[in-house]
């Protein structure tokens, strides 16, 4: 968490207006501008500003504490759940301002899904789970629907050959791996637009992690994946762009490649290549 | 430092002593039970149950108390629990964290300790004279709900606490609204815990005398309770107006009465145990 000693304390913030990474050719999805993000008194995130792009995996690096989690979770207003929080700043997706007045938080989190870092599969059986999300917001109307769309899910997480036979099991029954590729599946089953993946792979063993990055260059084909990770190795084969993260502030982001081939900023250097963090 | 030996002494001297309070506390509770049962036993039949009270101990019965302590338990758990749980929900899931959400917290763990025949006489104050309701089955169903509320509100609040914050989130990062997330994760999860803080919480009711004397609750009532606003009685109350006679007669009655409530309590408990665990393995299996 604290840097050894001899790096920099503060990185310039020259990194934020770098445009020099390469737009991408598709529609911009998510804009952030000047986000500030408070815990109660404490200022957790600094004048975030990024541009995220549709069908674009972006990888959130940087070490533990440094507010990338808070980032994610502002995206589908997920901290407004935790009292005392507190957000400056605009979030824009598809240039609705997802902190607006007349905002329907519900709405927001149907288009925008979320795997946590610790899979949390319901009590239930491996159906209800991936069926919840459609139940809940009325989107299957008829049971064939509800089946064909659960199963659909499954198969999209490549969790289907594994569970077909039995789904009304527990969830609770699968290994972590399994798990964590059925919250995904639920995740998938109401259609979301974009996918916000906290750690997804920290808790599982090498396998099952390679499922799920397979799974997540599978999914970017439908959808705008931004994946939080701990895992260097992990960004860089997973994703197209790339922000490093440091105490609250972006430090730089850009395209995967030159995050981790040639940074602009020393900080970011010094990070990916095992300096620090 | 002690040495080893010094140290395993006592220990075992701890082990000791606390077979030696248990064995206290529960010979005590299993030669009273003997007592009731050799007192009691004789006097139970079908005919005991049934039949209403009578000056003559032995062509008197307990029906009017038995049924009285069934419709007020039921009528009580109608009125408590939703109240209950319900207050529960908004403190726990809605309500702001704060000095007043302390302060209430407070409030009600204090309540929880208030003596039972103070909210007798807010009964009596209340439903009986300011509402009107008499000295009914209502009102003394409403006093019991008053006594048994704060109960009910902790330890549901307790079961709500247990509950994950994960499977929250999962709900609600599915776009769930609040309410359909407490009403389809988080309730069935807190189910078993708040089952349990019921049973302890109608237990407690059943046995209840103060508060329904202080109401009115009659000794003698000679017919079934026939609607809400109907007079009536209760075991413990029934249990003390023979206890208070003098013929040996009546004590038998008492100690059947006894071990018909004795029954009766523990029937609700296994009801409540076998409830708790169809939730548990839903939860599980």
């Amino acid at each position: 968490m604290t840097p050894t000693p001899g790096t920099p304390t503060l990185p310039s913030l020259s990194g934020l207006t770098s445009k020099a990474h390469a737009a991408p050719s598709t529609p911009l999805k998510i804009d952030v501008t000047t986000l500030n993000f408070y815990y109660g008194p404490k200022r957790a995130l600094h004048d975030i500003t990024i541009k995220m792009h549709a069908n674009q995996v972006t990888a959130f690096i940087g070490p533990s504490g440094c507010g990338k989690s808070t980032f994610l979770r502002t995206l589908n207003r997920m901290n407004d759940i935790i009292p005392g929080t507190r957000v400056e700043g605009s979030i824009k997706i598809d240039g609705v301002d997802v902190y607006g007045e007349n905002l329907d938080v519900v709405a927001l989190r149907r288009r925008v899904g979320m795997v946590f870092q610790k899979s949390n599969p319901f009590p239930k059986s491996i159906f209800e789970n991936v069926a919840y999300g459609l139940r809940i917001n009325a989107m299957a109307g008829t049971r064939a629907e509800l089946e064909g769309r659960v199963e659909e899910s499954l198969k999209q997480a490549a969790l289907w050959d594994e569970v077909k036979d039995r789904l009304h099991d527990s969830a609770l029954a699968l290994s972590g791996g399994q798990q964590q590729r059925l919250c995904i599946a639920r995740a998938l089953a109401i259609r979301p637009e974009i996918l916000l993946m906290d750690e997804p792979a920290s808790a599982l063993d090498p396998i099952a992690t390679q499922r799920i990055e397979e799974l997540i260059y599978q999914l970017k084909k439908d959808y705008t994946i931004v994946i939080v990770t701990h895992n260097m190795q992990q960004a860089a084969r997973v994703s197209d762009f790339t922000a490093f993260f440091w105490l609250g502030r972006l430090v730089e982001f850009d395209q995967t490649e030159k995050i981790f081939t040639n940074p602009t900023e020393k900080l970011t250097e010094d990070y990916v290549t095992g300096r620090f963090g | 430092m002690a040495t080893p030996r010094r140290r395993r002494l006592g220990d075992q001297l701890l082990q000791a002593s606390g077979l030696f309070v248990m064995v206290i506390a529960l010979g005590a509770l299993a030669a009273l039970l003997f007592d009731v049962f050799v007192d009691g036993a004789g006097r139970l039949s079908w005919q005991f149950l049934t039949s209403l009270p009578s000056r003559r101990a032995s062509q008197a019965g307990l029906a009017t108390a038995l049924v009285g302590s069934i419709y007020v338990i039921i009528l009580t758990a109608v009125i408590a629990v939703p109240i209950g749980i319900g207050a529960a929900i908004y403190l726990e899931e809605y309500g702001a964290r704060g000095r007043m959400a302390r302060l209430i917290e407070i409030n009600i763990a204090n309540l929880a300790g208030v003596p039972s025949i103070i909210y007798g006489l807010l009964g009596l104050g209340l439903f009986v004279r300011a509402m009107g309701l008499g000295r009914s089955l209502i009102a003394g169903a409403a006093t019991l709900a008053l006594l048994v509320l704060p109960v009910v509100i902790l330890s549901t609040r307790e079961a709500l606490r247990t509950v994950p914050n994960s499977l929250r989130e999962g709900s609600y990062a599915l776009g769930a609204t609040k309410w359909q997330t407490i009403w389809t994760q988080v309730l069935p999860m807190a189910m078993p815990g708040i089952l349990t803080g019921l049973i302890l919480a109608l237990s407690r009711a059943i046995g209840e005398t103060a508060p329904l004397i202080t109401i009115g609750a009659i000794t003698y009532v000679p017919f079934l309770p026939d609607g809400l606003s109907s007079p009536f009685t209760v075991l413990p109350i029934q249990i003390f107006n023979w206890l208070s006679r003098p013929q040996a007669e009546f004590l038998r009655n008492a100690a059947a009465a006894i071990l018909v409530l004795l029954v009766l309590l523990l029937t609700m408990n296994a009801v409540a145990i076998w409830l708790r665990d169809r939730y548990q393995k839903q939860r599980t299996a």
